[in-house]
This record gives C-alpha cells, structure tokens and sequence, in this order.
C-alpha cells in the first residue's frame, strides 16, 4: 500500500500517519485512535478499523485477534438530536 | 531480590503523569509510574476537558490561574512533538435566578482579588446572545464569561507530561494494575502488582481516581471517595459554530464544539447516575441531554450524534480534591477532582512534586488536605457541574 493511501476516510488520515504513530511506540489501537482520532468518524471505524488493526499487526508481528479492538460506541448509527427528541416527546 | 524504586505512582491519569514529570524535573530518580489501562484511559480520556478560571473557591481560582498560564506554552515547557489542541474562545455560564447571579458576581470579584488580570465578566442576555447565536433567553438573568477560558486535548496533554517524563528517566509502566499497598508500622515499604510482582518504594503516591479508597483501606485511611457515572455525546464535526463552552449549573448540562468541529454535549445527573465503577453509557442519558441542551440552543436538534460515552467522577463529600501528605509516612494523595480535574493538573503536579520532596508548595493546598472531612472543614466548591 501507499504511504499516503487513506486509511481513515472519516477523520482523514493517511498510512503514513498511522504508521508514524505506530513508529512512536504505540502499539494499542485503542492508543492510536484517542491519539490520531482514526476510528472517531461517524462511521465509528466501520471502514479503518480493519485496517488500522492489520498495520498494528505487520508492524508488532502480533495476530489481529490478539490485538485490542477499539471501543464501538451507542448509537451504532449517526442520529439526529431531533429524532431522539421525538421519543422524549 | 526486589526490585527498589524511589518513588511509585499509581495511576497514568493527567494528574499522575503530570506528578512524574515534575518530580523528575526536580531531580527524582528511578520514579515507576504503575498504570493499570493505557494511559488517559480513566477519567483523563473521557473528560470534556474544558480548562477555566471561572471557579469560586480561593484554592481552585489560583490553581486555574496557574494552570491555564502553563496550559498556554505546555508544548514549548515539555518540547512535545504534537499539538495539545489548546483553544481558547471563552465559557459562559448560564444564570437562571437572582441567587445565581448573585453568586457570579461574588465568584467574579473573588477571581479578580486573587488575580487582577483575571478577564471574567458579568453579561446580559443579549450580549451573551451575541456570543451564542440562537441561545435561547428565556429564564436567563444573565452570563458569566471569560474569554480566555477554553479547551486543550486531555490524551496529548497527558502525552506530552509522559513523554517529557519518560526523557527525564521515568519508568512509565502501562498494563500493570497495583493490587496492594504494602505498609510496616506507620510507613509505605512497597507495592504489588496484580501480577504478583512486588516493588519496594518508601514514597508512593496514589492518583487513582476513585480506585484510590481501596489503597487507602490497606494502609488503614478511610478516604471519603465515590465513583459517580457522567455521560457524554459527541456529533460529526461541523463548521466551527461555537467557539465557546456554554454551561449551566442549575440544569447540570453542558456543551462545546472541540477545535475538531465536533459538539460535545453532556449532562450531569447525580440524583439518578449509578456510583459504581460502571463506565457504560446510557440511553437514558441521550433522552435528559437533548431536553437540556436543546432548551439552551435549538439549533442543536439538527445535529448528528455520533457516538456517546461514559466516565467517572472521583467525588468527596465537597466535590474538591484530596491533595498531600497523608497520616502515613510516605504515602501521599491526589485524587477527588470530581469534574473539574483535568484542567488542574499542570499546576497539582508541580504542588505535588515540592510536596513529596518535603518543601513547601508553591501553591498552598493545605485546605485540600485529607483531614479536613475529619475536622469539618470542607471547601465546597460553588461553581461546578
Ligand atoms: C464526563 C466527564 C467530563 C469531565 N469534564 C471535565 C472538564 O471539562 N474539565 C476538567 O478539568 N475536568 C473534567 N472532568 C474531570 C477530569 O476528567 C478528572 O478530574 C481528571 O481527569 C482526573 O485525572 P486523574 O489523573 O486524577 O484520574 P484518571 O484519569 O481517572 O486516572 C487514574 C488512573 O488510574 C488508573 N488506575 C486505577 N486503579 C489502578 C490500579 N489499581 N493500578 C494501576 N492503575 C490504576 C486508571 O486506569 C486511570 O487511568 C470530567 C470528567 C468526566 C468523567
Ligand atoms: S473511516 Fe475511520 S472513523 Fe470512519
């Protein structure tokens, strides 16, 4: 892949900025994501989470399934405050 | 044989991270900082991390106003390579009676008799309006509002205290949860893991949030310490709409757009939140947070939620920190911040650090001390979610 391939289409973050994170010792993707923002988008990570999850592998020689998933958050979905609203109502 | 530090904190919060910078600063050597989680992962990293000098007790007001100087040139003070995200375009708090006001105006002329250059004022309506476009007036008497107050990231400035920490020689040490405080006759001889390994320290320092009541019960302190859930929700990133924090006490609700164009929304509800360590949001939240926030600014019923989550306030029963040496030789606090913790730490850290190395601290936070709960002498602090 390409150092400046997107990675994080919701926060704009390119493999190059997650590998210089990765570089800077941090090896938990829970650590990158508050660091980088990568998987705080809207999409909540549905797209880079994956990915981000394979570059920390490649580079701590680690297994995906031994890594730490970041944290998926409620609502599952963007919502709109208006629609919250109407249940309220 | 055991492996022999100077000095162990517990706790990879800011305030941990804060205290290891400064004592190494000072000249401390081989300091292990014992982090159970990753860094920033309790209350640092789920705070909304407003920083202020809009407090209305003594000891807060100069803590703030030293905090926020260092706030201002953190990245130069500790070389770090990021940026903390410092933005600064104000807070403004809501008044919703006479009585409320009134307190403002006292909060007001206290900040400006500890600090002359202190920038708060005292608006109306309108001109908080002004400030807030689309703020609803209904029930308002009037704002409080200080221009320098504002934001700065809480991972990156507790990086930046870690980082700078770990080139003075600390050994920071994430992953590893303290199970025991180890005591002989009145003094702290060392702690032990989880893990079963053990440390021998004569100076251990406890920043651990509300986890702290525990290490207290083993070295025989009763630390008055509660966990209480607090919840936020955070929106896609819009178009920076407002600059400022918007607050109001009497509702416990709050909300802010991050330098990231995000709105972070949150509500405190002591009445109904659990007070366990239960760090789970709930849609409970989500129904109160919209009512409240959206009375204050109905603009916001057309924004996106994106996420929510939940984190801990450490409370005592005057919802200030618990800061010093404690009736045990070698042991020492920081912790019970409740809401207002982050933006304190610059400043705690050093107070720390002078205390640990047995001077006086820059800063007087005796007030702050654990026996004041004993004694009665609590400092409730008046202006706080
Ligand atoms: C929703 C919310 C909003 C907030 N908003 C603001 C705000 O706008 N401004 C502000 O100034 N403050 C705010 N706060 C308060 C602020 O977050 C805290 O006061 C501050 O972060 C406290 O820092 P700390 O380092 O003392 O605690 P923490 O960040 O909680 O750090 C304690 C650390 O100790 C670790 N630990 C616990 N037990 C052990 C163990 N046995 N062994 C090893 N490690 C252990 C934990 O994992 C944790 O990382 C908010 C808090 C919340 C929850
Ligand atoms: S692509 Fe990373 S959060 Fe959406």
């Amino acid at each position: 892949m390409e150092e400046n391939t997107i990675i994080c289409r919701c926060e704009d973050l390119t493999l190059a900025d997650i590998r210089a994170t990765i570089k800077k010792g941090f090896h938990n993707p829970q650590e990158i994501k508050r660091l980088t923002r990568c998987g705080m988008g809207p999409c909540q990570g549905s797209t880079c989470r994956e990915l981000l999850l394979k570059e920390v592998a490649s580079a701590t020689g680690k297994n995906v399934g031994d890594l730490e998933m970041t944290t998926f958050r409620p609502p599952n979905k963007p919502i709109k405050v208006k629609s919250i609203m109407m249940g309220v109502e | 044989m055991k492996p022999k530090a100077e000095a162990v904190i517990i706790g990879g919060g800011v305030h941990g991270c804060s205290i290891a910078y400064h004592m190494a600063k000072k000249g401390w050597k081989n300091i292990v900082l014992l982090e159970k989680g990753t860094l920033a992962c309790g209350a640092t990293g789920r705070s909304v991390a407003g920083i202020r000098h809009q407090f209305g007790t003594e000891i807060n007001i100069r803590l703030a106003k030293e905090s926020v100087r260092r706030m201002e040139r953190l990245e130069e003070e500790l070389d770090y390579d990021g940026s903390i995200e410092l933005m600064q375009k104000g807070y403004l708090m809501l008044a919703y009676s006479e009585e409320e006001l009134d307190l403002f105006n006292c909060n007001r002329d206290l900040q400006k008799k500890i600090d002359p250059e202190n920038l708060t004022e005292i608006l109306t309506p309108e001109q908080a309006a002004e400030l807030v476009p689309g703020l609803n007036l209904e029930g308002l008497y009037g704002v409080s509002y200080n221009c320098r107050d504002g934001h700065a990231s809480p991972f990156h400035v507790t990086q930046a205290y870690a980082d700078a920490a770990t080139r003075l020689g600390v050994n920071i040490r994430t992953g590893v949860e303290v199970a025991e405080v180890k005591k002989e006759g009145n003094r702290v001889t060392g702690v032990v893991t989880t893990g079963g390994e053990e440390i021998s320290t004569p100076v251990v320092i406890a920043a651990a949030g509300a986890y702290t009541k525990t290490f207290g019960e083993q070295v025989g302190l009763d630390i008055p310490v509660t966990p209480e859930r607090h919840q936020v929700a955070v929106t896609e990133p819009l178009e920076m709409i407002l600059g400022i924090m918007v607050i109001s006490f009497a509702h416990g609700s709050y909300f802010k757009q991050t330098p990231h164009g995000s709105l972070l929304l949150g509500v405190g509800d002591p009445e109904h939140e659990v007070k366990d360590f239960n760090e789970r949001p709930s849609w409970q939240f989500l129904f109160d947070m919209v009512k409240k926030t959206t009375f204050h600014w109905p603009a916001l019923r057309e924004a996106n939620i994106i996420r929510q989550w939940a984190g801990l306030y450490d409370m005592t029963p005057d919802s200030q920190g618990i800061v010093g040496k404690t009736a045990v030789d070698g042991f020492y606090l920081d912790l019970g911040w409740s809401g207002h913790g982050f933006q304190l730490a610059p400043a705690i850290g050093q107070v720390m650090a002078e205390i640990v190395s047995g001077e006086t601290p820059f800063i007087d936070v005796g007030c702050m001390c654990l026996e004041r709960f004993e004694r009665g002498e609590l400092i409730p602090e008046p202006a706080c979610v």
